[in-house]
């Protein structure tokens, strides 16, 4: 027992006896311990789980044995749920339902992703430059930031696509550009709080340029509040593009996309439900789970929360 | 000695600006006409209330900030006139240490990164040399070489100040500005940096530019001190006779507010009444009358001469 106690004692007294202890092994970044506070937070698991589950549903659409989702087949139009050969019902052109979400929701899935993308792209980009230079930069852009987002976004995305033309890539540029003020914003805040901080000042000490301190300290330091932002959004993209789907704005028919069958599926909403409560759930379930994710991500990465 | 680095009417003036189109209403003037030379090897420390812009003039001289008027002359070259690219050989010769050992180093870097990157910036060394430099410059700090792989939040305050010391020696310069590097570390962390500061100096042949608020400390560490009031030197002399003998009546009161550790030991304090005045509106003439007990007429008028009233004495006061 007595050389233990003189062990611990030993600890408390020469710190670098602790340090000798762990001699060796890596210890954890700032990334790591994200990750680890994940895996201890239960609904943001269910929400990572439930994404996954769909990324590898829609991922294998072309190989799984699916119908053709724009096949049609009046003879077979308006099954219920549960009907042998097609699980999930058709829709009232006889289409196959099962077949027509997964497809859907590939095209709903990338619409989101991509869209968060060039927002977060462009958004990261502008708040950096107006956040970093200031003056002359941030005073533009920052108010012409404010211009976009005094409209209200349905309105903006619409007038978007009415000077675009309506389709799917327009679609996706539109709920993008909505979009792009708010992550301008968010990476503005942050580079104007790490700009004066004094690792920023010893990197100019030594002789630093601009790029080289925005690029390796100060963006990688705006991520956290980034990542939230994007996995929230995501979810809210394909609501966005959904909307303007079923606007009839977005994706046209018969391309097989949740926003356009339930659009199509409400003048059947009597007879046949499923039509549009099936894509009004997937939409529902996806954006959930990806609420759940950016939940999980934001308590991971504050590092307030222990 | 040799002159290393050469301070003449150094100024800096923030603008205040107010009103809807952000005009300049007035200045703050938190370094107003420093002069002072430093000489190779020595240690000139620089004391004052907070706010007397002892940090600006430091981040100044090392054209952080870019001075209102003045000159900085390092070796022969004025470094006020150049531009970036022109002074960037020059950050390899003068480095800083800062205050604050965790806002001072970046989180989401590793020890090795935050020192290695002085060479990525420079374009210095092999990937292999720079990890022995790495390896040398921690042992010679006092850390751990198995630390290398850590992040900054692993270490304590005095550590990541290690750290900090560590990465303003990958360039081996030959001035470092220390701006109050241990008042936010613990008594006894203060000491063993300050020890590790001195060996430092002696091996790497350092000259610095200590800047502190603890007088004790100062007295300890710095061979020449210079005593700052609301953006104006007001005394620069030997340590030696600074402290047994101040002149400025600024620093006369500074110094008998300094606690002497002796049972029953008897002193006069001199208590300065009223606050430092705002340095967006500082007093007319000696910036310290509207607190000095020797005030006399010419004060209020007449700014006093830095002048050298003993060999090596700097004074700005009209007693002298």
């Amino acid at each position: 027992m007595k050389p233990q106690l003189q062990n611990e004692q030993e600890k408390v007294l020469n710190p670098t006896v602790v340090m000798e202890g762990k001699r060796g092994k890596r210890a954890d970044g700032p990334w790591k311990i994200a990750c680890k506070k994940i895996i201890r937070d239960k609904a943001s698991m269910v929400g990572f789980v439930l994404l996954f589950l769909f990324l590898c549903l829609f991922l294998l659409a072309p190989v799984l044995p699916l119908q053709n989702p724009v096949e049609v087949n009046l003879a077979k139009r308006l099954q219920p749920i549960g009907t042998p050969g097609n699980m999930l019902g058709t829709d009232h052109l006889g289409r196959d339902m099962l077949s027509r979400l997964i497809w859907g929701g590939r095209v709903s899935v990338v619409i989101g992703f991509i869209a968060v993308g060039i927002a977060l792209v462009f958004g990261t980009i502008l708040g950096l430059v107006a956040g970093y230079f200031q003056r002359f930069f941030d005073t533009v852009i920052m108010r012409f930031m404010d211009i976009l987002m005094a409209f209200p976004y349905v309105l903006l995305a619409i007038a978007i696509i009415a000077a675009l033309g309506p389709g799917l890539l327009n679609t996706m540029i539109a709920v993008s550009i909505v979009g792009i003020p708010y992550y301008a914003r968010i990476v503005r805040s942050s580079t104007l709080m790490y700009r004066n901080m004094e690792f920023v000042l010893a990197q100019r000490a030594l002789g630093a340029g601009h790029w080289h301190i925005i690029v390796r300290h100060i963006f990688p330091n705006c991520l956290p509040p980034l990542i939230v932002a994007a996995s929230l959004d995501v979810g809210w993209m394909i609501l966005a593009a959904s909307g303007m789907s079923f606007l009839g704005l977005g994706a046209q028919p018969p391309l097989a996309e949740w926003g356009v069958m339930l659009s199509e599926g409400q003048k059947y909403i009597r007879v046949a439900p499923h039509e549009s409560l099936l894509p009004g759930l997937a939409i529902f379930l996806v954006v959930l789970s990806l609420n759940l994710v950016g939940d999980g991500l934001r308590d991971a990465l504050d590092p307030k929360s222990k | 000695m040799a002159k290393l680095l050469q301070v003449t009417n150094l100024k800096k003036y923030f603008p205040v600006k107010k009103g809807l189109f952000r005009q300049t209403v007035s200045e703050v003037k938190a370094v107003d006409d420093v002069s002072f030379t430093l000489y190779e090897g020595e240690t000139l420390g620089l004391v004052g209330e907070s706010g007397c812009g002892k940090s600006t003039l430091g981040r100044t001289v090392l054209q952080l900030i870019k001075p209102t008027s003045g000159e900085v002359v390092y070796r022969g070259s004025n470094l006020t006139d150049m531009n970036f690219r022109e002074l960037r050989p020059f950050r390899k010769e003068i480095q800083m240490i800062f205050q604050d050992p965790y806002a001072s180093l970046n989180g989401r870097q590793t020890v090795k990164q935050i020192l290695q990157e002085p060479f990525q910036i420079h374009q210095l060394y092999s990937r292999k040399e720079r990890e022995e430099r790495v390896q040398e410059i921690l042992e010679k700090v006092g850390l751990n070489k198995e630390m290398s792989n850590r992040y900054p939040h692993e270490f304590s305050g005095g550590q990541r100040q290690r750290v900090g010391i560590a990465r303003a020696l990958m360039l081996e310069p030959s001035l470092i500005i220390a701006d109050e590097p241990v008042s936010a570390l613990d008594v006894s962390v203060q000491a063993q940096v300050i020890n590790l500061m001195q060996d430092l100096q002696e091996q790497y042949k350092l000259t610095y530019l200590f800047i502190a608020h603890d007088l004790s400390v100062v007295k300890h560490f710095s061979t020449r001190v210079g005593v700052m009031y609301l953006g104006r030197m007001v005394e620069l002399a030997e340590k030696s006779s600074l402290y047994k003998r101040p002149l400025h009546p600024y620093t006369k009161a500074l110094l008998s507010a300094v606690p002497v550790p002796k049972v029953g030991s008897k002193r006069e304090r001199i208590i300065l009444e009223g606050d430092v005045p705002s340095p967006e509106n500082p007093p007319t003439g000696c910036t310290f009358h509207t607190r000095c007990s020797y005030c006399m007429n010419v004060c209020k008028q007449e700014r006093p001469n830095f002048k050298e009233v003993e060999n090596g004495r700097f004074v700005a006061c009209h007693l002298y």
